[in-house]
Order: structure tokens, then C-alpha cells, then sequence
């Protein structure tokens, strides 16, 4: 039987001794070794630009661990690319937790060492927060809450406007694999050297790609809704359309195996550490081999081409057909055979 | 994957559409076309994805059958299952169930207001439910064609392995034969030629369709699900249609045989036996589905809770039923990707991931 100082309890929200010491002997110490004071409910910052980006997102993913990754790096991750593919770099995050009472405190332990290593591993800094804890039932585990601010990187001009015919569209490595991971875990199905969530951050990513300049017309971290949810976004209401070609869409095999045996598209199928942009066709060549020479981007590669054929995403097929590549449908279902 | 990318192969790919090209030029330098129906709904969704129907020459019309179990079940079974749901029976139930229209609801709809909907990716999922809530009942939505039926009903011996008596099956199943023959005997269509099914014919043997051959003259060829071999399946009829031939073949030696496999027969020889089925669209069919023999009543949920399944209320306008035997294309029902889309369907044929109207919408759709 689990002993009571072993999971979260309910009192571990109350305001009290117990707060306190979850806050400073499992938050602070982890994610705070260095400093002297604790964590305050409102961080002064000093800023050196004014331009600045910010964001917010919330992280429910269950199960809370998968295979590559667990939602403590996530909640960073997901923040700091949002704010890296606006064009800026990421620099201070708030962090929230929702705790469900009975909550493991070394699955806790865990999650809050995962956050640190990947917010070391960002350049950014955890400057405030806020941690409640909900009784059995009322959440799943845990809840994170992540918002962040960044300092725009001069230079970059991103706008979906700006996309023409003949831009060329590149992916950052291999797509989907996060969401298959993730279905894999959940449904219990295990696969022999299956799929690896992808989850990772993507700022020096977009850090090399500033060099091109206004030639990138637009980028994005393909997360939820997988490719074809950005592509479709990007493209919807333009003059412009975009075809893909299947044959050099990036897939694992291990991607591969996972989306052919569950019955998903994995143009539908969240990446949590990939980027897709829109380039200039001249610069393109340069991009893929400067994001390939990144430790991130291995695996970059150009997949697709803006058309004039308004608003519509098609697919160039291997076997030489041609096929819409539509939205996802809001849950993704197992199909019956 | 080498039974993937072998199929996929774009330079295969290349040499096919040649040969079917070539074919196809017989075919209509003979002054004759052909209308191939595709039965299985997997096929439908591999046609579209794969792009296939841009490659096929204008002497060859390509029809989508019946073949997608979700589609063809009534919107009375749904009624049926959000009935036991709202009884507090937990329901399990494969993933494409959960959106399919009943006459005022949906699965997905109960689920939000509290019912308890279960998907599984196994069946076996509803013994293990049944296990871990042993207050409850659990029925397991046991629909599907011959492919899914064996794997279904094994819940009724595993369920009486482990002495799990609160488990039963909501039998809609259905079989393919019975439904050619109906398709056949219809005056609305003019099939000249079947893609026939992979996996059912997995199941029930390549030489299942000899009757269909040898009674209507049609040629059937199984084919399996990758693009070649749908592409090998499609120019083996056009290449029989140019030369003025009919036969029975089989394309997926890989994995069907003539005589099918005798063990998942044998498992649905000894649980069910044959009844009357109503198919979403087209009616009943005589003979043309399976529920549980007397023997196994106390698996069957309609004797356990008392219930029966009704055709129930299809939206007045909707093509779906049209679609299904083949005889109307999704993009000239009225409300094809205006009043109905796989967000909002009015029909099943858009609901499921197998349906002629998702794929159409998913892949096909000009607007």
C-alpha cells in the first residue's frame, strides 16, 4: 500500500506547512538550486527590448510519461517553440501545476527534474508559478500550464501573407512521431522498437534560419492536427495552394508501422519538435543544409511546393496519383479493420 | 514493411499504370467500358488516399460498395446501444462507432452527458472491462463483415473462460456474399466486374465468388489494400473486360487462400447462425447476417436486456443508402460537404473511416 507522504494529498494545496514545504523542497530545489529566495507569485524582469513575444499553453497529455519524453519537458518545449517559430528568442517562462490529490510525489519528483533539464536545456528561465492540487478524480494525474515571453529576433518578416507560388515548404525531421508514441501508450498496444515522441526543442532551429532573413516566409511547430492542420491553416482563404510529395514526407519505420497499424494519416499526427517553413525557392537548398548541420534538424528536408491552385493542400502520391490532404477530424479513432 | 513498400513501389507503380493504360485503350478501341464495383469500404479509403481514381483510364468507372460495416448498420442500433448506455450498461465499442448518427443521437453525444462509452482497439478489451467492473454489464458493439466477426466473438469464449457473466454482445454483423447478390439483382446498377475484399475473402476464401462468376457472369478479383495491388486488381479486370473474359481471381495469394481460414469459419459455424439482416440504405437481405445461437443467448444483449434492434430514422434527403450499393456518387447528394461533412454528418457513409463520403470529402472533393 502506497504510504500517505509518498503521494500529493489535498493539503499539499492547502496554503500551509505542507505547501510550503512541496514548494521549497520539491519545486525550489529543483528548478531553483542556485537562488536564494523562492519562487515569487510575480517576477519583475528587466527587458532590454521592447519587442517582445508571449504565449501561453496548457499540457493534459495522458499518460504522463511515453516512450522519448513525459509532460514535464513537454510544457517547456511546447512554450519555447511557440514563441521560437513567432521569430523570437524564448526567454522567461511561468510555470502552473494542477496535481491530482494522490498524485505519486516521485512520478512529481520526476517531472519537476524533466523541467529543469529541459529548460537548461532552452536558455530559459522559470520565474514564476503556482501549484494547486485538485481532489481524486478531478484531473488526470497532472496539469501544466506554461506561459512564456521571448525577445524577437531582428530580421525575420514571418506572415503567411507573404507566401507565393514557387515558395518551397521544408520539415524539420521526421513527422508524427509523437502523437503515435503517445496513442501507442495510451492504448496499451506495445510495439517492438516502436515510436519515440519527437519532443525537443526547436529554437536554434529558428535561431539558424534567421540568417535568411525575410526569405522565410513563415514557420510553425506542426503539434496538434499534425502537417496538414498547418498547411491548411497557412493556405486557407489564399490565392495560394501547396502540393506535397508523398514519396519525401519524412516518416520513421518505426512511424511508419505505427500509423499504418493504428489507421492514422500521419500528416493528421502531432510532432512536438519539429518545424515546418515556408522558404523562397532560392534560399531552400541553404536551409535544409544549414537546419541538417543542427543537431535538431537532422532529418530537414524540402517536401512540397506553393501552387496557384488556391486554398487547396494536395498530394502528389507514391504511385503517382494525386489526393487532397485534408484536416484532421477533432479525435483521432481507431478504425475497426 | 516489406509488405509496404513492395506495394507502394513508385517505379511498380509507373510500369502499371502503363500496362493499365494499354488496356484500357483495348477496352475502348472495342468500343466497351466497364463499371467496376469496389466492395470493401477499406479499398474505398485506399483508392482515395493513394490517389488511384486519377490514374484509371475514362473507359473505367469505379463504384464504391457496400463493404463498410459502420455505414451499413442502422441508425436503430445506435438507438439500441445509447438505450442499454442509458440503462448504465457500459458500452465498448470500436472507435468509429462513436459519431455515427442514430436517429436523434450519437455515442459520442451519450458520452458527453454521462454515459459510459468505452473504445477499444480489441475486443477482448469488453472481457477486461467486464473483469475490472464486475457491478456493471458490458456490451460490446459486435458489429463488422466476416473479417471482424471471429476476432468479436472469441469475447463470448474468453468471457466464459474467466466466468465473466456480465459481458454481451450487440450483434449487427454481416455478411458479404448475401450482398453481392442483392447488388446484383438490383435493376438501379450495372456492375460488370467486383474488387472483391481482402480481408473478408482472408476469411471466407477466394473461391467464395465462384457463384457470382459462374450464375451472373461477373468477373470478382480479391485484391489486397496497397496501391499496387489494387492497381494489379483494377487492370486484371479491364485486361479480362478488353478481351471479353469473366473469371474468379485471386490477386492477395499473399495472404487469401481459396478456401479461407478454417479456424475462424469453424468459431462462427459454432457460436452463430444465419438471420434476415437490415443494411443501412439498401434493406434486408435475406440471409445475409449473424447472431448467436440459442445456446449462447446469455451473450446476446438483446435477449439479456430485452431489447430489439429497429431500422430506425434516416434523415429524409440523405443519399447514403444510394451510395452504399454503388448506385449514386457522394458529391451528387445534395448535402455533400455542405450540410453534411465529417464534423457535422448527416449520414454514416461520412462518419466512418471507411465510409465512400469520407473519402470522397477526405481525399476527392473539388470545393
Amino acid at each position: 500500500m502506497k504510504k500517505h507522504n509518498e503521494s500529493i494529498r489535498l493539503a499539499h494545496g492547502g496554503g500551509g506547512k505542507l505547501s510550503r514545504d512541496l514548494i521549497e523542497q520539491e519545486i525550489i530545489s529543483r528548478l531553483y538550486a542556485e537562488r536564494e529566495s523562492e519562487l515569487p507569485d510575480a517576477a519583475a524582469l528587466t527587458l532590454t527590448d521592447s519587442d517582445i513575444v508571449f504565449t501561453t499553453d496548457s499540457f493534459v497529455v495522458s499518460p504522463a510519461f511515453f516512450p522519448g519524453g513525459d509532460i514535464g519537458e513537454l510544457s517547456i518545449y511546447g512554450t519555447v517553440n511557440d514563441i521560437a517559430v513567432s521569430g523570437a528568442t524564448p526567454k522567461f517562462l511561468s510555470l502552473g501545476l494542477i496535481i491530482e490529490e494522490g498524485f505519486a510525489l516521485s512520478d512529481l519528483r520526476k517531472i519537476l527534474d524533466s523541467i529543469r533539464r529541459a529548460a537548461d536545456r532552452c536558455g530559459v528561465q522559470v520565474v514564476t508559478g503556482d501549484t494547486k492540487v485538485v481532489a481524486a478524480g478531478q484531473c488526470d494525474g497532472i496539469y501544466i500550464n506554461t506561459a512564456g515571453i521571448g525577445i524577437r529576433i531582428p530580421g525575420f518578416d514571418l506572415s503567411p501573407e507573404r507566401i507565393t507560388k514557387g515558395d518551397c515548404v521544408v520539415v524539420s525531421g521526421t513527422i508524427a512521431e509523437h502523437g503515435l508514441a503517445v496513442m501507442c501508450a495510451r492504448n496499451g498496444i506495445a510495439i517492438e522498437h516502436g515510436p519515440q515522441s519527437d519532443s525537443g526543442p526547436v529554437h536554434t532551429l529558428v535561431k539558424a534560419a534567421a540568417d535568411f532573413g525575410a526569405e522565410i516566409r513563415f514557420m510553425r511547430d506542426p503539434t496538434r492536427g499534425g502537417l496538414s492542420s498547418v498547411l491548411n491553416e497557412i493556405i486557407s482563404g489564399k490565392r495560394s495552394g501547396i502540393l506535397l510529395h508523398e514519396s519525401r514526407l519524412p516518416l520513421s519505420p518505426a512511424g511508419r508501422s505505427a500509423s499504418e497499424m493504428l489507421g492514422l494519416d500521419p500528416l493528421h499526427v502531432a510532432s512536438e519538435g519539429r518545424i515546418v517553413a515556408i522558404c523562397s525557392h532560392e534560399v531552400v537548398d541553404d536551409l535544409v543544409a544549414c537546419w541538417s548541420a543542427v543537431p535538431e534538424g537532422e532529418g530537414s528536408i524540402r517536401i512540397g511546393t506553393v501552387t496557384d491552385k488556391a486554398g487547396t493542400v494536395v498530394m502528389e502520391t507514391a504511385t503517382g496519383g494525386t489526393r487532397l490532404v485534408d484536416l484532421p477530424k477533432g479525435e483521432l479513432l481507431p478504425r475497426i479493420c | 514493411m516489406k509488405y509496404i513498400d513492395g506495394f507502394r513501389d513508385p517505379a511498380a507503380a509507373s510500369a502499371f499504370r502503363a500496362k493499365l493504360e494499354e488496356h484500357g485503350k483495348e477496352l475502348s478501341d472495342a468500343g466497351r467500358s466497364v463499371c467496376i464495383l469496389e466492395v470493401c469500404g477499406s479499398h474505398t479509403m485506399a483508392i482515395a488516399r493513394f490517389g488511384i481514381r486519377s490514374l484509371l483510364p475514362d473507359c473505367v468507372d469505379l463504384v464504391s460498395g457496400p463493404g463498410c460495416p459502420v455505414c451499413v448498420t442502422p441508425p436503430g442500433y445506435i438507438d439500441a446501444a445509447i438505450e442499454l448506455a442509458g440503462r448504465g450498461v457500459i458500452i465498448a465499442t470500436f472507435g468509429d462507432m462513436l459519431n455515427v448518427p442514430g436517429s436523434d443521437s450519437s455515442l459520442a453525444e451519450a458520452r458527453a452527458d454521462g454515459a459510459r462509452i468505452e473504445v477499444c482497439y480489441s475486443p477482448l478489451r469488453a472481457v477486461e472491462l467486464a473483469l475490472e467492473n464486475p457491478d456493471s454489464e458490458v456490451v460490446f458493439l459486435a458489429i463488422g463483415f466476416e473479417t471482424t466477426i471471429a476476432p468479436v466473438i472469441s469475447i463470448v469464449k474468453q468471457a466464459a473462460a474467466s466466468y465473466a457473466a456480465n459481458v454481451s454482445l450487440l450483434t449487427a454483423f454481416k455478411l458479404v456474399p448475401p450482398a453481392l447478390d442483392a447488388l446484383l439483382t438490383d435493376p438501379d446498377l450495372a456492375i460488370d466486374a467486383f474488387l472483391c475484399p481482402a480481408h473478408v475473402s482472408a476469411i471466407i476464401g477466394s473461391n467464395a465468388y465462384e457463384p457470382v462468376v459462374k450464375e451472373y457472369g461477373k468477373t470478382c478479383i480479391v485484391a489486397g489494400f496497397e496501391p499496387l495491388d489494387i492497381m494489379m486488381g483494377i487492370d486484371r479486370i479491364v485486361e479480362l473486360a478488353a478481351a471479353g473474359k469473366v473469371a474468379c481471381e485471386n490477386q492477395y495469394s499473399r495472404v487469401v487462400t481459396p478456401e479461407g481460414n478454417p479456424i475462424a469459419l469453424q468459431l462462427m459455424n459454432d457460436l452463430l447462425e444465419p438471420e434476415d439482416a437490415y443494411w443501412r440504405g439498401v434493406g434486408v437481405i435475406p440471409a445475409s447476417g449473424l447472431k448467436l445461437k440459442h445456446a449462447y443467448a446469455p451473450y446476446d444483449a438483446q435477449v439479456k436486456f430485452g431489447i430489439s434492434v429497429e431500422p430506425g430514422k434516416e434523415h429524409p434527403g440523405c443519399l447514403c443508402g444510394s451510395v452504399i450499393k454503388g448506385s449514386h456518387k457522394p458529391d451528387q447528394c445534395s448535402f455533400f460537404g455542405k450540410a453534411c461533412t465529417p464534423d457535422a454528418p448527416v449520414g454514416p457513409c461520412m462518419v466512418s473511416a471507411e465510409g465512400t463520403c469520407a473519402a470522397y470529402y477526405k481525399y476527392l472533393r473539388t470545393t
